[in-house]
C-alpha cells in the first residue's frame, strides 16, 4: 500500500477517525492493529518478521531487566560486606551475561537481515571468484524477497535492546507496545530510524484530539504529496532515461542526469519523511526530523550531519564510537603512537572506524558493489577533507573569504556536484559504467545539448519542466523561509482566510500538477527499497 | 581540571574551554575530536569512557566532561 494510493488515503482516513472516536487509553491498540494491517497487505506471511524482531527483542529485554534486578537485590542486601572492587566485580559479572543477551538478539536479528538481504549478492560473489580461477561449478540463486522496510525497523529495535542493555533506555514491559514501536505503520517502510526514549514520549500517550496538531499534520502531509507527485514523479522519467540508456546519453546528459535525480531524491525521500511525520502529528505522536536542509551544506562532513539524520546518529552512536573507543582499538593507537608516531597514532581509530562504519552504510543501502563503493568513497572523502582542514583554514584566512555570499555559494554548489558525483553509483547498473559515466563529463564534450532541443527528447515535456522548475524554485523559498523557524507556524500567524488560501493552492496544485491518475503509476519512493 | 584543559587545547587551540558550554551543541567538538579525546583521557586519566556516556551532556563544556571523568574514575 503505497503512501500516495487511494487506497492507502482511505486506510488513513478510517484510521483516523476510529483513532479520535475510541476512549483514549485504547488509541495506542488502534495504532498497532492498523500497523499490522498497513504491513500485511504487502503479504500476511512478512507479519511473522515483525513478529520475530519483536517477540526475540521482548524476551532479551525482560532477560536483561531481570538481571539488573538481581544485581540491584544482590548489593542492597550486600552492602555491608562487599567493598568497592567485590562490587565491581559483581557488575562486571552480571553485564556480561547481559552482554550474551544482547549478541543473541543481535544475531538473530541481523542474521534474518543478513540472510534475506545479502544471500544472493554473497552467491553472485562467490560464482564470480569460481568463474575467475577457471572453475564451471555455479550456486543457484535462492528465491528469497527482502521484507519490506526490514532495514529501517530492523535498525529501530535493534537500537532500542542496545539502549536497554547501555541501561539508557527503560524496557518497555508491555509486549503490545513494544510491537507497536517496531511497528508503527507511517515509520515503517522508510523511516526515520527512531529512538525510543524519543517516540515513546508521545506514541502511547492518550492524545486528546487537538485541532492545531491536525491542521499542520495536513499540511505537512500535502507538502509531501506536493515533492513526491509535482516534483520527483515528474522529473523520474527523464532520470530513467538517461540512466537506462549509458552507451547513449553521455557528457552533458550525466551531468542532467545527476542534478535531475539530486531533486528527484531530494523531493522523494523529504517527500516521504514529511508524509510520515504529517501522519504522526495528527495522532498527537512526534516522529524525529530526518533533514535539516541538506542542500545548504558548506561540506560532506556537514551534509552528513543533515541529510538521513536518524540514519547518521545511528551508525555514530552504535557503530562508530564503539568501534573507535573498544579496548582492542584503544591498544592499537597505543601502539601506533609508540611506532608510528603520535599524529598517526591518534588518528588510526578515527581511519579505521570511519572506513568501517561507511562500509556498512554502503551495506544497509544495498547488497551491491555500487553500495559499497558509494560508501567507502563517502568514508574516504570525509576523511581527506579531515586532513585538509587546516589548508582550509590557511587559504580563508589568507584570502579572507570566509564570511563572503560568493564564497558560501562556491561551497555550496561544490558539495552538491560532489554528493551528485557520488550518487552516480546509485544509478549505474554497475560501478565501471559509473565511474566510465562520471569520466564523459570531461572527455564528451557535448554540452550544446543543453540548447538544442534535446533535453526535450528524455520522456517529459516542457510543460513538465516548467512544473519540476517552479515546484524547485518554491522548496528554494521555503527552504530559506525555514531559516526563521517553522513555515507553518509563520503562515498560521498570517489571517485565517491566507491559511486556508494557502493549503487550497497546496491541495491544487497537487491535483493538477501532481503525476498520477489513470494511466500513470505513481511511482514506489526510492527508501522504500532498502 | 589542568591536564583536561590541555588536552582539550591540543584538540582546537582557539577555543575558550574554561568558558564554552556549548561544545557540541555548536559543532566545536566532532565525532573525530571525540574519539581523540576519549583516548587521551584513557591515557592521562586511566578513565576508560564507555559509549553509553557519549552524549551532549557529557561534552558540552570542559567542567562536564570533568565531572564525567570523576565519577567514572569512583565507580
Amino acid at each position: 500500500m503505497l503512501f500516495t494510493s487511494y487506497s492507502f488515503i482511505l486506510f488513513l482516513l478510517v484510521v483516523f477517525i476510529l483513532y479520535y472516536c475510541i476512549p483514549k487509553i485504547y488509541r495506542w491498540v488502534l495504532l498497532l492493529l492498523a500497523s499490522y494491517f498497513f504491513y500485511a497487505q504487502a503479504g500476511a506471511s512478512l507479519l511473522m518478521f515483525l513478529l520475530g524482531t519483536t517477540i526475540s527483542t521482548y524476551i532479551v529485554s525482560m532477560q536483561i531487566l531481570r538481571l539488573s534486578n538481581i544485581q540491584k537485590a544482590y548489593i542492597a542486601e550486600n552492602k555491608a560486606i562487599l567493598d568497592k572492587t567485590a562490587k565491581k566485580e559483581y557488575k562486571a559479572k552480571i553485564k556480561k551475561k547481559q552482554w550474551r543477551w544482547l549478541l543473541v538478539c543481535l544475531f538473530f536479528n541481523f542474521g534474518i537481515l543478513a540472510i534475506f538481504k545479502y544471500t544472493n549478492f554473497a552467491i553472485d560473489n562467490v560464482n564470480n571468484l569460481i568463474a575467475v580461477f577457471g572453475g564451471t561449478k555455479q550456486f543457484s540463486f535462492l528465491d528469497l524477497v527482502l521484507p519490506m522496510g526490514i532495514s529501517f525497523y530492523m535498525f529501530q529495535t535493534m537500537g532500542y535492546i542496545i539502549d536497554v542493555y547501555r541501561g539508557t533506555a527503560k524496557v518497555e514491559r508491555n509486549i503490545g507496545k513494544l510491537a507497536l514501536f517496531v511497528s508503527f505503520f507511517p515509520q515503517l517502510i522508510q523511516g526515520p530510524i527512531s529512538r525510543y526514549n524519543d517516540l515513546s514520549r508521545t506514541l502511547f500517550e492518550p492524545h486528546a484530539f487537538d485541532s492545531s496538531n491536525v491542521w499542520f499534520g495536513f499540511q505537512r502531509i500535502l507538502w509531501g504529496f506536493f515533492k513526491k507527485l509535482v516534483i520527483a514523479d515528474r522529473i523520474l522519467p527523464a532520470v530513467n532515461t538517461i540512466i537506462q540508456a549509458p552507451e547513449e546519453y553521455q557528457g552533458a546528459y550525466v551531468l542532467a542526469g545527476m542534478v535531475f535525480y539530486a531533486i528527484q531524491l531530494f523531493a522523494d525521500f523529504t517527500g516521504g519523511i514529511d508524509i510520515v511525520i504529517g501522519i504522526g502529528q495528527i495522532f498527537g505522536i512526534e516522529i524525529a526530523e530526518n533533514f535539516n536542509r541538506p542542500y545548504f551544506s558548506k561540506n560532506i562532513t556537514e551534509y552528513w550531519r543533515r541529510w538521513h539524520i536518524t540514519m547518521g546518529t545511528w551508525f555514530k552512536d552504535y557503530l562508530f564510537y564503539p568501534i573507535s573507543i573498544c579496548k582492542p582499538m584503544r591498544k592499537l593507537s597505543k601502539w601506533s603512537r609508540n611506532h608510528l608516531g603520535e599524529a598517526l597514532g591518534r588518528k588510526l581509530p578515527v581511519y579505521i572506524s570511519t572506513l568501517v562504519v561507511w562500509f556498512v552504510t554502503g551495506l544497509w543501502h544495498g547488497a551491491s558493489w555500487n553500495f559499497i563503493t558509494w560508501g567507502v568513497l563517502n568514508g574516504v572523502i570525509i576523511l581527506i577533507s579531515g586532513e585538509c582542514a587546516p589548508l582550509y583554514k590557511w587559504f580563508h584566512k589568507r584570502f579572507h573569504v570566509e564570511n563572503k555570499l560568493w564564497y558560501a555559494a562556491f561551497q555550496i554548489l561544490r558539495t552538491f556536484l560532489l554528493m551528485s558525483s557520488l550518487r552516480l553509483l546509485d544509478c549505474y547498473r554497475d560501478v565501471g559504467t559509473s565511474f566510465k559515466m562520471f569520466g564523459t563529463l570531461f572527455s564528451n564534450w557535448n554540452y550544446e545539448v543543453f540548447f538544442n532541443g534535446s533535453m526535450l527528447k528524455l520522456g517529459i515535456s516542457v510543460a513538465d519542466y516548467i512544473v519540476v522548475l517552479l515546484g524547485v524554485l518554491l522548496l528554494l523559498f521555503v527552504s530559506l523561509r525555514q531559516r526563521k523557524g517553522s513555515v507553518r507556524q509563520q503562515i498560521a500567524a498570517k489571517p485565517i482566510a491566507i491559511n486556508f488560501m494557502v493549503v487550497y493552492l497546496l491541495l491544487m496544485a497537487i491535483i493538477i500538477l501532481g503525476a498520477y491518475g489513470i494511466g500513470y503509476d505513481a511511482s514506489q519512493f526510492i527508501y522504500n527499497q532498502f | 581540571m589542568e591536564d583536561l584543559l590541555e588536552i582539550l587545547e591540543e584538540l582546537h587551540a582557539d577555543v575558550d574551554f574554561e568558558n564554552c558550554e556549548t561544545l557540541i551543541d555548536s559543532a566545536i567538538l566532532d565525532s573525530f575530536d571525540i574519539v581523540t579525546l576519549i583516548a587521551e583521557v584513557d591515557s592521562v586519566f586511566d578513565v576508560a569512557i564507555p559509549a553509553e556516556e557519549i552524549i551532549p551532556e557529557n561534552f558540552n563544556s570542559a567542567k562536564a566532561l570533568y565531572s564525567l571523568i570523576q565519577r567514572l574514575d569512583e565507580e
